[in-house]
C-alpha cells in the first residue's frame, strides 16, 4: 500500500470516473494546463483531451450555470471552484437553479452535477480564501454537502457524488490537501450519506467533519491520557445527515461535543446539537456543547491559530460535560477569547 | 471613441527621473518581499507585480489627492504609488498592527482610507462596481472627483465588469477604468479566455471613450492617464484605458508558471519599463551612474527601515480578534 495524499486521492476519483463515463466533464478557472491552483486536476486535460477537461473564462456564475445545462443535456459535469468565496459570484446560479431544477419540474429534470470547492483554512490564507461557508449550501434544501476528512474517503465520497443523481456541493478541506494515508483507493457504489466513526468510546461522543475530524482525534488521543475514553463520528455528509450513526452513539455514551472550524452562530453544530437533544434528550447527562470558530470573518496567518478551534478548546468543551458535579479543572488550558 | 495609441510627445512630463524612482522603488519592495516570503516572513498569498510598475505609477501621476483609487490582489505597486507609507505596506505584509490595514488585510487588501486609496481586493472584479459607487457619490454631491480603478484583463470576464461599464457609460460617471492587460489570468491566455482579445475595442461597444496604451512605457502611461483624467474631471463620461503589459514572474508565489514559455517572458523582459526609462535618461543626460546609484541607496534605506519596523511591530492582540466585525459604542 502507498503512502496518498488528499490531493492524490481526489486526482484518482476524477480520473476514474472520466475513464468509467464517458459523460462526465471536469471544466473550472485553470484547472486544464495548469491543474488547478491546488493540482488536483493535474494532468486530466493531457490524459483525457480538451473535450473533457477544460479552462473556462474567469466567471463563476457562468461555470456554474453551463454545467446545469449540460447536465440537463445528459452530461455529468463536475466543476471547481478555486477557493470558497469565489464560488459566491455562483451562489446566484446554485441557490437559484441546481437547487431547484428537479423540485421545479417535479422530477422532470435531473441536475447530477458536482461542485468541488476547497473550504475552510489553517493554511495562512486570509479572508476570502479560507471562509467555512458550508452552511450556505445545507441551508439550501436541493443541495447535497459532502466533506471528506481523510485520502480514502475523499476518493470514495468524490466518486459517490459524481454518481449521485443530485447536484453535490463536494467541500475540499484544504489544510488536509497534503495530508496523507496508507490506503487503497476503493468505491464500491456505496452511496452518500453514511457518517463513520472514526474512534470508538464510551464516555462521550465528539462529532467532527472535514478539517475538524483531526482535531477532534487528537483530542480523543490526549483526553485517553487522562483516562477519557472518547468516541469519535466523521460525520461525511453534511446533507443528507446520518442519524442514525449520530443517535446510537450519542445515546451510548450520554454526552456530545459538536466540533466545527465554522463561526458558531447558526454555523452546522447547531443543527448537529438539535438533533442530538431532539432524539437523545433522555440519554444525555450534560448539554450538547458546540466548539467553533469565532464569529468573525477569517483572520490573517498570525492569528488564525488563535480562531481555529485546536485541541484545548474542544477539551476545554469536555471538561464542561458535567461528569461530576465538582468541575475538576483538568482541561482547563485552552485560549479563550 | 477612439483606439489608437498615444502619441508620447503629446503633453511633456516633468519629473521623469521621478517617474523612474518610484518605479524602482515598486520594484525593490517586491523583490525583498519574494525574499522575505521565502524566509516565512511574510505568510499568505504574495502577487507580485514586477514588470507591471508603469502602469501604477503612470496612472497614479495623473491622479490628484482628491481622487480615489479602487486595487486588486496585486496591489503593492498601486498602494505605493499612491502614497501609502512603505513601512505601512511592508507592516501589513507582515500582518503586523501597525500596517496600514492594521494587519487584518496581508498583501491582498492594503487600504488607506486616508489617501482614499480603497483597497486592494482579492475578488476579481469586485473593486469595479466599488469604484462606480463612489463616482455616483461625487456625482450626487456636486463633487469633481475622479475615480479610478485597477483590474486585470481576467475580470473582462466576470459579469461585473459589463454592468459597471454600461452604468457608468449610460449615466456618464467619472471613473477612470484602468485595464492591466498582462495577457494571462493566472494559467489562461486571454486569447483562451476572450472571443474579442482587443479589449479597448471591447469597452468602446459599452459607449465610453477608450484606447490602449503601451504599459511598458512609463511616459505613455502617465500621459494617456493625464488625459483621460482631464476628460473625466470635465465630465466627459468615463474613460477605459487598455494597459498592455506583463508580469515577469509568475501569477503567485505558488504558480509553477507552466503555461507561457520561456521565450515570450524574456522577449517582455526585454521592454522592462525601468531598463527602458532609465536608458532613455541616461542617453538624453539626464541621468548620470552617479545619480542612479543615490536612487538605489535611498530606495534601500527606506526600505531596510521599513523591514526593521515591521519585524519588531506588535501583532494585534488576540483580544482585539472579535473586535470591527460591527460598530462599536463608544468605550
Ligand atoms: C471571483 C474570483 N474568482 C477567481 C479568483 C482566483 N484568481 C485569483 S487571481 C486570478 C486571475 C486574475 O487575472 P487578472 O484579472 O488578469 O489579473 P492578474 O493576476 O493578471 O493581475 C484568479 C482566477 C478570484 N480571486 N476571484
Ligand atoms: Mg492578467
Amino acid at each position: 500500500m502507498a503512502a496518498t495524499s488528499m490531493a492524490q486521492a481526489l486526482n484518482a476519483a476524477l480520473r476514474d470516473a472520466l475513464s468509467e463515463n464517458e459523460r462526465v466533464l471536469v471544466f473550472g478557472e485553470d484547472v486544464g494546463q495548469l491543474g488547478g491552483v491546488f493540482r488536483i486536476t493535474d494532468g486530466l486535460t493531457a490524459q483525457f483531451g480538451e473535450q473533457r477537461c477544460f479552462d473556462t473564462p474567469l466567471a463563476e456564475a457562468g461555470i456554474v450555470g453551463y454545467a446545469v445545462g449540460l447536465a440537463m443535456g445528459g452530461f455529468l459535469p463536475v466543476v471547481e471552484m478555486q477557493f470558497d468565496a469565489f464560488a459566491y459570484p455562483a451562489f446566484e446560479q446554485i441557490a437559484s437553479h441546481v437547487a431547484k431544477i428537479r423540485n421545479r419540474t417535479r422530477g422532470a429534470l435531473s441536475i447530477p452535477m458536482v461542485i468541488r470547492v476547497p473550504y475552510a483554512g489553517g493554511i495562512g490564507g486570509v479572508e476570502h480564501h479560507c471562509d467555512s461557508s458550508e452552511v450556505y449550501y445545507v441551508a439550501t434544501p436541493g443541495l447535497k454537502v459532502v466533506t471528506p476528512a481523510t485520502p480514502a474517503d475523499a476518493y470514495t465520497l468524490l466518486r459517490a457524488a459524481i454518481d449521485d443523481p443530485d447536484p453535490v456541493v463536494f467541500m475540499e478541506p484544504k489544510k488536509l490537501y497534503w495530508s496523507k494515508e496508507d490506503t487503497e483507493l476503493r468505491y464500491d457504489s456505496e452511496p452518500l450519506g453514511r457518517a463513520a466513526i472514526r474512534r470508538s468510546g464510551k464516555d462521550a461522543t465528539l462529532i467532527a467533519y472535514g478539517p475538524s475530524v483531526p482535531v477532534a482525534m487528537q483530542a480523543a488521543k490526549v483526553a485517553a491520557e487522562d483516562g477519557l475514553d472518547l468516541e469519535v463520528v466523521d460525520l461525511r455528509s453534511l446533507v443528507p445527515f446520518d442519524d442514525e450513526t449520530v443517535t446510537a452513539s450519542v445515546r451510548r455514551t450520554g454526552r456530545c461535543v459538536v466540533v466545527q472550524e465554522a463561526q458558531g452562530f447558526a454555523g452546522f453544530g447547531a443543527e448537529v446539537a438539535a438533533r442530538v437533544q431532539e432524539r437523545c434528550f433522555h440519554s444525555l447527562s450534560a448539554p450538547v456543547i458546540r466548539v467553533g470558530g469565532f464569529d468573525i470573518p477569517y483572520p490573517p496567518p498570525m492569528l488564525e491559530h488563535s480562531h481555529l478551534p485546536g485541541v484545548d478548546r474542544v477539551l476545554d468543551a469536555v471538561d464542561r460535560l458535567q461528569f461530576s458535579d465538582e468541575p475538576d479543572g483538568r482541561y482547563l488550558t485552552g485560549v479563550r477569547a | 471613441m477612439s483606439s489608437t495609441e498615444t502619441q508620447p510627445e503629446d503633453t511633456p512630463i516633468d519629473h521623469r527621473t521621478d517617474l523612474l524612482r518610484q518605479m524602482l522603488r515598486i520594484r525593490r519592495f517586491e523583490e525583498r518581499c519574494a525574499e522575505l516570503y521565502s524566509a516565512s516572513k511574510i505568510r499568505g498569498f504574495l502577487h507580485l507585480y514586477v514588470g507591471e510598475e508603469a502602469v501604477a505609477v503612470g496612472v497614479t501621476h495623473a491622479l490628484s489627492e482628491d481622487d480615489a483609487l479602487v486595487s486588486t490582489y496585486r496591489d503593492h505597486g498601486h498602494a505605493l504609488a499612491r502614497g501609502v507609507p512603505m513601512d505601512a505596506v511592508m507592516a501589513e505584509m507582515y500582518g503586523k498592527a501597525t500596517g496600514c490595514s492594521r494587519g487584518r488585510g496581508g498583501s491582498m487588501h492594503l487600504f488607506d482610507v486616508r489617501r482614499r486609496f480603497y483597497g486592494g481586493n482579492a475578488i476579481v472584479a469586485g473593486g469595479l462596481p466599488l469604484s462606480v459607487g463612489l463616482a455616483l457619490g461625487d456625482v450626487m454631491s456636486g463633487r469633481r472627483r475622479v475615480s479610478a480603478c485597477f483590474f486585470g484583463d481576467g475580470a473582462v470576464a466576470e459579469g461585473e465588469f459589463h454592468e459597471c461599464l454600461n452604468l457608468a457609460a449610460l449615466w456618464q460617471l467619472p471613473v477612470l477604468f484602468c485595464c492591466e492587460n498582462n495577457l494571462y489570468a493566472m494559467g489562461t491566455a486571454l486569447n483562451q479566455a476572450q472571443a474579442v482579445t482587443d479589449l479597448a475595442l471591447r469597452a468602446s461597444s459599452y459607449g465610453l471613450t477608450s484606447w490602449p496604451v503601451d504599459g511598458m512605457d512609463v511616459i505613455a502611461v502617465a500621459e494617456a492617464a493625464q488625459r483621460a483624467v482631464e476628460g473625466v474631471r470635465a465630465g466627459a463620461g468615463p474613460c477605459f484605458l487598455e494597459l498592455r503589459t506583463y508580469r515577469f514572474r509568475a501569477h503567485s508565489m505558488y504558480d509553477p508558471d507552466r503555461y507561457r514559455d520561456k521565450e515570450e517572458i524574456e522577449r517582455w523582459k526585454q521592454r522592462d519599463p525601468i531598463d527602458g526609462l532609465a536608458a532613455d535618461l541616461r542617453a538624453h543626460g539626464e541621468l548620470t551612474d552617479d545619480e542612479l546609484s543615490g536612487i538605489e541607496e535611498g530606495i534601500k534605506k527606506e526600505l531596510d527601515q521599513a523591514v526593521a519596523m515591521a519585524e519588531t511591530a506588535p501583532v494585534e492582540p488576540v483580544e482585539d480578534l472579535t473586535r470591527f466585525v460591527y460598530a462599536e459604542r463608544p468605550r
